[in-house]
């Protein structure tokens, strides 16, 4: 029976007794604030910051569901924080539901928890609100995390898409194709001896650096599904700008960069989890790329392109040999190559 | 040393552009034979810095690219039979049948697994027992020997749930059928890498004695296919039409016996059909009769309607370097990448798909 117990069962998600000790046993000790851990039907919040709100959510679902560098509860909480972030906003509250399949390891979602908290910290938000579903084996894969976020941009921040302007510097946080490597790697169940890390973190921090950089923020973005070759396009389809940028200028990480020879993968397309992509007014760069290398999450950061008027809405790549061509949206899942 | 610094050096790169722009005054039309080169190509921009004179085409070494559709609709097919998971490359998921893709049979149910070698096909075949795993055979010579070495080690473990539709192609006889059809008018050949690590240079003396062809097998880093540029540039000035090689780390003039003595040991040649050039006599492998357990097209019923070239596509002639691909009245209209018509666009390193993503020289300048 010991073993049985450490499993999630369906009356964790009844409402009844097991769904209490779910909740005070699992969810409260880890996240406290004192609008959850009323347990209403919703928190109340006041919000003391001035500036207009944020919100946005979106749904995460991985596998494996621990990896490198990150698990789906970092990840659920470091996506959110990011999409805020890149609304110009400063994050301050997320809600966090669990869909969870029956018989699901309790320890396992002890470990998801603990790393959401502890993203939550990293990132300055607090979780306000949840819930709980247990669904029938086989109805979801291990565990489903939905969060919702609540931010606040600070007066004077205008970024979108849509804002590139010709003339704009094109930054990028940090190296490429990091997390989208290490799940395809884990999933393939390839046993490389790889030192690949997922880089899922919250990137507010970094986004306050560059506002506070004094730089004209036009456009963010975080290059996750799809990665960086996907969030250039969107940028320069919005905006209606053409965008020219440097292969060379693009830290790709050797390991990254040899996964990706070995699958036939281009590591433009792969997904990120902590980095970002900005556009400023080209007489900023210089001030804007000190504020990014200045934080500890983006050391590595580059100047890689202009936004100018030519080819709108189009990437022009100029590679490493000199060569040029178009860099083009992903087509769909990234597959293995044949020969 | 990494190779990306070594054979994607700006400056090494230039000094051969500069070499092939001072040999390339004349016009030459040159063909890529194989589709991992032309993916090379396009994704380091490289016709953008080659002269308008020297012009490649793309040539049928793009194994998705001449798989026929009947094949692929026999694939559809293979993947709606219960009991049936069908192991396969990524690059066939996409590509669409007469009514129908792996990709969406899977999305109404079927069973099909994205594999990264035959191997891992074989391991599914030991973890699903209750099922028939089916490998999808298709690939050039560099493809067939691991084949055959699954075959052989799945009799070696008595596995008697797994199968492969043999679809491998020969490049040799496809070159021969396309060069003595007449219609190229080629100044030389950049050959497979990758293929002629298994059969060797020496196999492409024939071409370059029967066809007069200059023939220079290159690598696939940028360096490596200037310099094969280069090199057939200046066999055609010499007026030499010999085989040489620019890949001498991978390749050598017998190549590997071994690999060709597993692909003998359970395939002989047959006749096969090509998407865009049709059927070609004694361009494909079929399994001999002792390993005839292990072929899917005996085991499964796979039979099809003969399929028809779909209205306005040009693939055949693109393939001949008669048509740009840009003057397919298809093109970019009702044919992309996301929406494929022909073979050309079908797979992502077909000529058509490479020019569409990565863009024509003139469109980049």
């Amino acid at each position: 029976m010991k073993q049985a117990s450490r499993l999630i069962l369906l009356d964790h998600g009844a409402g009844g007794r097991l769904s209490r000790e779910l909740v005070e046993g699992l969810i409260l000790p880890r996240f406290g604030h004192r609008a959850l851990a009323r347990l209403d039907d919703s928190a109340v919040l006041d919000l003391a910051a001035q500036g207009r709100v944020a919100l946005t959510t979106d749904s995460y679902t991985v596998t494996p569901l621990f990896f490198p560098g990150g698990d789906i509860g970092r990840l659920a909480v470091c996506g959110t924080v990011n999409d805020l972030a890149m609304a110009g906003a400063r994050p301050l509250y997320l809600t966090l539901a669990l869909i969870i399949e029956e018989g699901l390891d309790l320890a396992e979602l002890e470990r998801a928890l603990d790393s959401a908290r502890e993203a939550a910290r990293e990132a300055g938000v607090e979780v306000v609100a949840g819930d709980t579903k247990v669904v029938p084996r086989g109805a979801a894969d291990k565990l489903f995390i939905n969060t919702a976020g609540l931010g606040v941009v600070p007066p004077g921040v205008e970024v979108s898409s849509a804002k590139a302007r010709p003339g704009d510097a094109v930054l990028l946080s940090g190296s490429v194709g990091d997390h989208g490597l290490t799940i395809l790697t884990q999933r393939a169940g390839t046993r490389l001896d790889s030192s690949l890390r997922s880089d899922t973190a919250p990137l507010a921090g970094l986004v306050e650096a560059l506002i506070a950089s004094g730089a004209e923020l036009h456009s963010l973005r975080d290059p996750t599904r799809g990665g960086l070759a996907a969030t250039l396009n969107e940028i320069a389809l919005s905006s209606g700008v053409g965008l020219s940028v440097k292969e060379g200028a693009i830290p790709v990480k050797a390991e990254v960069e040899a996964a990706c020879e070995l699958f036939g993968l281009d590591p433009l397309f792969q997904a990120n989890e902590g980095k970002l992509v900005a556009l400023v007014r080209g007489d900023g760069a210089e001030r804007a790329l000190a504020a990014l290398r200045g934080h500890p999450l983006g050391q590595e950061a580059a100047i890689i392109g202009r936004a100018g008027e030519e080819r709108p809405g189009r990437v022009i790549l100029e590679t490493r040999v000199g060569g040029r061509r178009f860099l083009d949206l992903p087509a769909g899942e990234p597959t293995v190559r044949i020969c | 040393m990494d190779h990306r610094t070594e054979y994607q050096d700006q400056e090494l790169c230039a000094g051969l552009v500069d070499k092939i722009r001072t040999l390339g005054r004349s016009p030459a039309r040159l063909m890529e034979v194989c589709g991992t080169h032309t993916m090379s190509i396009a994704r380091h921009g490289l016709k953008y810095l080659l002269p308008p004179t020297v012009r490649l085409l793309s040539g049928p070494g793009c194994p998705v690219c001449v798989t026929s559709q009947e094949d692929i609709d026999r694939f559809v097919k293979l993947a709606g039979l219960p009991g049936v998971t069908v192991a396969t490359f990524g690059d066939l998921l996409r590509v669409p049948g007469t009514k129908s893709s792996l990709e969406r049979e899977r999305a109404k149910g079927a069973d099909v697994r994205v594999v990264g070698s035959v191997m891992d096909g074989l391991d599914l075949a030991r973890d699903l027992p209750g099922q028939e795993v089916v490998f999808l055979g298709v690939g050039f010579e560099t493809t067939a020997p691991t084949v055959a070495a699954a075959v052989l080690e799945a009799q070696r473990l008595q596995l008697t749930n797994f199968s492969v539709l043999a679809l491998h192609k020969l490049i040799m006889p496809a070159l021969k059928s396309l060069l003595g059809a007449g219609r190229l008018n080629l100044d030389g050949l950049l050959c497979p890498g990758h293929v002629s690590v298994v059969i060797g240079s020496a196999a492409y003396r024939p071409l370059a004695l029967e066809f007069g062809l200059p023939c220079v097998v290159a690598g696939f880093e940028p360096a490596d296919i200037l310099q094969g540029v280069l090199m057939l540039l200046a066999q055609k000035e010499e007026g030499r039409a010999q085989v040489e090689v620019a890949y001498r780390r991978a390749v050598k003039p017998k190549g590997n016996a071994t690999a060709r003595e597993l692909m003998d040991q359970v395939f002989r040649p047959a006749p096969a059909l090509w998407r865009g050039l049709g059927p070609i006599r004694a361009s494909g492998l079929e399994f001999k009769e002792s390993w005839a357990g292990f072929d899917a097209a005996r085991r499964f019923d796979l039979e099809v309607e003969e399929a028809e070239t779909p209205p306005g596509c040009l693939c055949g002639q693109v393939l001949l370097g008669e048509v740009e691909p840009a003057d397919c009245p298809l093109f970019g209209r009702g044919c992309t990448p996301s929406n494929p018509v022909g073979p050309c666009m079908v797979s992502g390193e077909g000529t058509c798909a490479a020019l569409h993503r990565y863009g024509r020289p003139e469109e980049l300048r």
